[in-house]
């Protein structure tokens, strides 16, 4: 049985309600498709069109003549195996750092309880309130030389993946989910012998799964979707990222080969967004955002 | 499996700040420390890559929004690089294009999510495809979605302008002309994101009880009053959330005019505070022009949320 909403079940039940919600009901639906789904069925068969046929005006529906060998050029022009690679290696380096560092402070933030733990975190949280690209160049000059290790990160994939641990976002939500899991629990392990990071490992974490899922989606889809800082951070064309390896080459290739490569690059989130939709969509509102 | 449980809203009953776990039980001090240390050890990564990426690099801000740097050597520069920005021509243009930009994404990027987010919560079918629709550009990678939109812009053969046709009305320079840059901007712009601002509503939507649509009904209320006097007043605390935070997301924008129209777009027509902020450093090497913007950026900004915290707050009392 579902929540009442705005219009009463009454009113709905009438002839007229129901003509009403139907046709409301197809022409959102048609609408709907037509606007978040017609792009993509556009950019995947651009992608099979021949080079005239993609900058011929009007344009084509369905594709004269099917061409997938688009989408062969497009990956060997472009590179974009290494392109892909270097991603996968960025998103996913950058997606491990945040579960060992980001996981292990929040549980101490929560849990341990350390001294000035509560200056720590408001000092993370503060983070949050500045505007991310003012601070951008700045960083790019701690990058450029970091102090004390006086080391150039430039081209270098920590680059990417230390920044990235700097999530109070993360942080935030996971601590918030440690400090509802029942202290006697943590007690009880403790009370075993377990050490702080025994009962991590046995009795926190193996809780913890749905959060962890949603703060891995959103480090991986984050560093998949950034474009400023690796632009900034990895000019060299060999450690480029989808983003900026594609839009750095947009200029040199066929028309209907750029479409085709614009598939390939979407297509792993795409997958994993179907893969995890329910786990995204539950984790938008994780934030505790509740009117 | 079941769809994952999330964190409780944090507790109101939480138990009334117990003493901290770490005070000695058994009165040892060395006890105590060792207890203190191995906290701070699970900390240490963390708090290091903040010192590091963060908290270093907001006190740089700072520094070098008042600091001149000459073949290498850095001087101190006194509000000269604040007069110097002030002075740029380029950065009226770039507030002006910005507050555009802003005002026009909240025009369609905070309204029209709220309204499709009303609609979808009323409907009894279909909901959870709608609901994928909606969020699936936000997972495009958005050099796919720009570079995508850019194709439809063209004015020779480009898809918009096709549809415009169909319309009946005239072909339209879309990204090449004054007039409608910032605009085509705003509409990619609005298409990539606004699925999360969605999704958050309708969550919220569906906190909304429904004894009150029906005391508002036996009151005589029609469809709009509903909306204005029970949806809107329930959903409040997020909407001026979001309004807040989309203010704060809009007037950071960067990738997409950079991606659709170079970053300046036709007699500058698209050119942003960021994107300012990056030719400052990138291009002129400026970085203390460039952290002299950010910190106005960043003044403007917090100034603004100040504000707008107290108003929402005198209004609720």
């Amino acid at each position: 049985m579902r929540a009442r909403t705005l219009i009463s079940p009454a009113q709905l039940g009438r002839r007229r309600g129901k003509i009403l919600y139907w046709t409301v009901f197809g022409v959102t639906m048609t609408l709907f498709t037509l606007v978040f789904l017609g792009p993509l069925y556009w950019m995947v068969t651009g992608g099979l069109k021949t080079t005239a046929e993609i900058v011929q005006s009007p344009p084509t529906l369905v594709p004269d003549s099917v061409h997938p060998k688009n989408y062969q050029d497009a990956w060997n022009v472009m590179d974009l195996a290494k392109l892909l690679f270097n991603t996968l290696y960025y998103a996913f380096g950058a997606l491990a750092f945040q579960l060992v560092l980001d996981v292990a402070a929040a549980y101490s933030l929560s849990k341990l309880r350390p001294l000035f733990g509560n200056v720590i975190l408001g000092m993370m949280l503060a983070t949050l309130m500045i505007p991310a690209t003012v601070l951008v160049v700045p960083q790019y000059l701690t990058v450029l030389d970091v102090p004390i290790f006086e080391r150039n990160l430039l081209n270098s994939p920590w680059a990417i993946w230390l920044p990235s641990v700097t999530n109070a976002f993360n942080i935030f939500l996971l601590k918030r989910f440690f400090d509802s899991i029942p202290r006697e629990l943590l007690d009880a392990a403790s009370i075993d012998g377990a050490s702080a990071l025994r009962t991590l490992r046995s009795v926190v974490l193996p809780i913890s799964r749905p959060i962890l899922g949603v703060v891995s989606i959103f480090a991986v889809v984050g560093v998949w979707k950034d474009f400023l800082w690796p632009m900034l951070t990895l000019p060299d064309p060999a450690k480029q990222t989808l983003n900026v390896g594609i839009y750095s080459l947009s200029n040199g290739v066929p028309q209907n080969q750029l479409i085709a490569a614009l598939t390939i690059a979407s297509v792993p989130t795409l997958i994993l967004f179907l893969l995890f939709q329910r786990n995204i969509m539950s984790g938008l509102t994780a934030g505790g955002l509740k009117g | 499996m079941s769809a994952p449980t999330l964190p409780a809203k944090p507790r109101q009953s939480a138990p009334p700040a117990r003493k901290h776990q770490l005070t000695p039980r058994d009165g040892s001090l060395t006890r105590t420390v060792k207890r203190h240390l191995s906290a701070h050890g699970f900390l240490i990564g963390a708090v290091l890559c903040f010192s590091f990426f963060s908290w270093y690099p907001m006190v740089r801000e700072f520094l070098l929004a008042f600091q001149k740097t000459k073949d290498g050597r850095t001087t101190w520069a006194g509000w000269s690089n604040l007069t110097y920005v002030f002075n740029d021509p380029a950065f009226w243009q770039a507030w002006r294009n910005t507050l555009l930009f802003t005002a026009l994404a909240l025009l369609l990027g905070f309204a029209v999510p709220f309204l499709i987010a009303v609609l979808l919560n009323e409907f009894r079918h279909g909901q959870g495809y709608l609901r994928m629709l909606v969020y699936l550009p936000v997972m495009l990678p958005p050099v796919a979605s720009v570079l995508l939109f850019k194709y439809f812009y063209d004015p020779g053969y480009g898809l918009f302008n096709r549809i415009l046709g169909v319309f009946g009305i005239p072909e339209q320079q879309w990204l090449q002309s004054t007039d409608t840059a910032m605009l085509s901007v705003v509409i990619a712009a609005t298409w990539m994101n606004m699925g999360g601002a969605t999704l958050i509503y309708l969550a919220s939507l569906q906190g909304v009880p429904g004894e009150l649509y029906e005391a508002a009904e036996l009151d005589g209320a029609g469809l709009w009053r509903k909306i204005w006097h029970v949806t809107i007043p329930q959903t409040r605390l997020i909407l001026s959330l979001m309004f807040l935070m989309q203010i704060i997301a809009t007037m950071q924008v960067f990738t997409e005019p950079f991606l659709l129209t170079n970053g300046a777009g036709p007699e500058g027509s698209t050119t942003t505070v960021v994107y300012l902020i990056y030719q400052y450093a990138f291009n002129f090497n400026n970085y203390g022009g460039a952290a002299a913007l950010g910190l106005v950026l960043l003044v403007l900004l917090a100034a603004f949320s100040a504000v707008y915290v107290r108003l929402s707050r005198a209004s609720d009392d």
